[in-house]
């Protein structure tokens, strides 16, 4: 068969296609490019910085004189040296009751603010307060709330008649450590609750009344339709919990310093005053990297608890 | 099973009323659609009957049992939802079985149940699947699922079709007909949609803006309207209602827009030059010499039959066609009612004139 073409339009000319005319729309070249700047952006702030830490652990270095490589030798004397133990422990017990009261303390409020309740946006403006408040000037706060002549609790308690000293909150190891990690749960419940709020905003309505119209009580709701449909937002939220409470710096440094006798000194507060008040580089940084094994099971343990379920996959996966 | 009561049931939401005193009984083994536009309060009562939403006033009883004050869970009532809410971290299974495990029935007999349930809809190969692994109909057929394995004295339906595509409504809507046939549970089923309460329903309770303007079986509310709200409401395409007076001079007639002039059967007394408006349901035109005359504006083919529209008197009417005329845009026809069944309504008040 054949066509009839209009002969009378002009030829047009082609150019050879060359290598470069195929890079130009080549969509894996592109993309590189389009990656750059925030590939940049986290190497230079974020892979370099843990790159040249993990580095100094191994070294000798010393504030203002470069280090040699010296091996293991810097957590070998962390190993031997009681109060990185006692700041490991301090951290754990920090991190693990901060986080669980955190936690409970955050979905009873977002549950309480998932309610019909009068003046729920003025509540749950007020429940960001912490959040908002620069956590230097709450800690400023709270280092006065818990001051040995003037707190404000100790005085009222006093005028209640229920003590008659003032109480030593941040002068006795158990006070103190009880005090940072009281700071740590106001600061800290807001994000939980929030966050929990919006996942709970997520669940429809309307299978509380299918399941009301079931019969179940209000426990039951919260057991069988409530959790379950949380549990992948409960992972998000409780793994940025841990990992910022693990890390926590300001509110102790502000508040205690350490003190009392290293009482409340976290992992991140002992580093730092190896490293830069005691000049001792290497050594801080070998603490700050002993934190990363610790960080990881965190991430690997909400990393299982976030593994898509079996209720969240498409229709392909029976 | 039971039968349900409806008396005087109102309900305000804050100072708004939706819902103006409401009477409806529900005979034992029933099937009664709600039906009206939308806002006319028919979800608001059948959550009333479910319990989701408390009774302002007035008085519910199923089974002869007052149960305004009685949460869900006792009135023992099973709800169908329009996005079915079917709980998505449960299995098929799980989800029909979830009413009966709250209740602490023995394994055995939650699974003899589920597996009867799973059998009249055709759910067996899905037992294991979730939600999300389901097609629309299959999930409807879940949510109807969780109903049955309850076993209730009642079902309640709220627009249970409206998220399907239309060819599975149709299906759906015979599924649900067949179930009730099948089962003879008093079932309220609630709608938008006039052509499912014709073909669904025993009874239909037609509401608008929180009032029943008529209740009858499906053919009573085609065939004898109360009022003009239902000769509008009930019935594809809709009837037509012409404004004008009825004349009485010897014989009676309806005057319409522009002097048109349309045969009546019959009219009440004392009723010359009174105001009314003339209804006649499309499929009752019919071609004659001594028709009104009509200009044809568009001309509908379906396949079985042919809706035209056309301009009687200044008025726009519609008229339904099961024989094949050639009709083009434009014709002049004489469409001629059939005078033996012609609604005539109160201008004022709405109300049928016509016995």
């Amino acid at each position: 068969m054949t066509i009839a073409l209009d002969q009378n339009r002009p030829a047009r000319s082609y150019r050879e296609v060359t290598r470069w005319d195929r890079l130009k729309t080549n969509r894996n070249w592109l993309a590189i490019w389009f990656m750059l700047p925030a590939a940049a952006f986290l190497i230079l702030f974020l892979a370099y910085p843990l790159g040249l830490g993990v580095w100094l652990s191994f070294t000798d270095a010393r504030l203002g004189r470069d280090g040699v490589f010296v091996g293991l030798e810097n957590y070998e004397f962390l190993w031997d040296d009681t109060t990185f133990w006692l700041s490991v422990f301090n951290t754990l017990l920090y991190t693990s009751v901060a986080s669980i009261i955190k936690f409970a303390v955050g979905l009873y409020l977002a549950l309480l603010l998932n309610e019909r309740l009068p003046f729920k946006a003025i509540i749950r403006a007020v429940v960001l307060i912490p959040f908002i408040v620069p956590t230097v000037l709450s800690a400023i706060a709270f280092w006065w709330l818990f001051d040995p002549q003037f707190s404000i609790i100790s005085w009222s308690l006093k005028k209640m008649h229920v003590i008659t000293t003032n109480i030593d909150f941040l002068g006795d190891v158990w006070n103190a450590r009880a005090s940072v990690i009281f700071a740590n749960i106001w600061r800290g419940v807001p994000f939980v609750a929030i966050t929990l709020l919006a996942g709970l905003q997520t669940v429809s309505p309307s299978l509380y009344e299918a399941a009301t119209i079931d019969g179940a009580t209000p426990w039951q709701r919260f057991r069988f339709i409530t959790y379950p449909l949380l549990t992948p937002i409960i992972a998000v939220v409780m793994t940025f919990s841990v990992l910022f409470t693990f890390t926590d710096f300001q509110l102790i440094w502000v508040m205690t310093r350490g003190g009392p006798v290293n009482a409340t000194h976290l992992m991140a507060t002992f580093s730092y005053q190896r490293a830069i008040m005691s000049g001792y580089l290497g050594e801080g940084a070998a603490i700050s990297t002993a934190m990363i094994p610790f960080l990881l099971a965190a991430i690997l343990v909400s990393w299982f608890g976030l593994q898509r379920r079996k209720w969240q996959q498409g229709e392909n996966n029976d | 099973m039971a039968t349900v009561g409806i008396h005087d049931v109102r309900k305000a939401f804050g100072l708004t009323p939706v819902i103006h005193g409401v009477d409806v009984d529900i005979a034992d083994g029933e099937f009664v659609v709600l039906v009206g536009p939308s806002g006319c309060g028919k979800s608001t009562l059948l959550r009333m009957i479910a319990g989701l939403e408390n009774i302002t006033g007035g008085e519910i009883t199923i089974g002869g049992r007052v149960v305004n004050n009685l949460p869900p869970k006792e009135r023992d009532v099973a709800m169908v939802f329009q996005n079915y809410a079917l709980y998505p971290h449960m299995t098929v299974a799980a989800n029909m079985a979830f009413s009966m495990k709250l209740r602490g029935a023995p394994k055995n007999e939650i699974d003899t149940r589920v597996n009867r349930a799973a059998a009249i809809l055709g759910l067996g190969p899905y037992l294991e699947r979730y939600p999300r692994q389901l097609s629309g109909g299959q999930r409807q057929r879940v949510a109807m699922g969780r109903a049955i394995v309850r076993d209730p004295q009642v079902f309640l339906f709220d627009e249970p079709l409206s998220n399907l595509d239309a060819k599975l409504r149709v299906q759906m809507r015979t599924e649900i007909k067949e179930l009730h046939q099948r089962l003879k549970t008093t079932t309220v089923y609630v709608t938008h949609d006039q052509i499912e309460a014709m073909t669904m329903a025993d009874k239909i309770v037609v509401m608008h803006d929180g009032i029943v303007e008529q209740i009858g079986s499906p053919l009573e509310l085609y065939d004898k309207p109360a009022n003009q709200f239902v000769a509008g409401f009930i019935g594809s395409p809709a009837m037509n209602l012409i404004k004008g007076k009825i004349v009485v001079n010897g014989v009676a007639s309806f005057e319409g827009p522009n002097g048109v002039k349309l045969p009546l059967g019959s009219a009440p007394e004392n009723s010359n030059g009174r105001p009314a408006v003339y209804g006649i349901r499309p499929e009752h035109f019919t071609i004659a010499d001594d028709g009104a005359e009509a200009e044809i504006v568009v001309v509908e083919p379906t396949g079985s039959e042919t809706q035209v529209f056309a301009k009687l008197g200044g008025d726009e009417v519609v008229a339904v066609f099961r024989e094949r005329h050639k009709f083009n845009p434009g014709d002049k026809i004489r469409l001629k009612p059939d005078q033996s069944v012609v609604h005539l309504f109160d201008e004022a008040t709405g109300k049928r004139l016509t016995a």
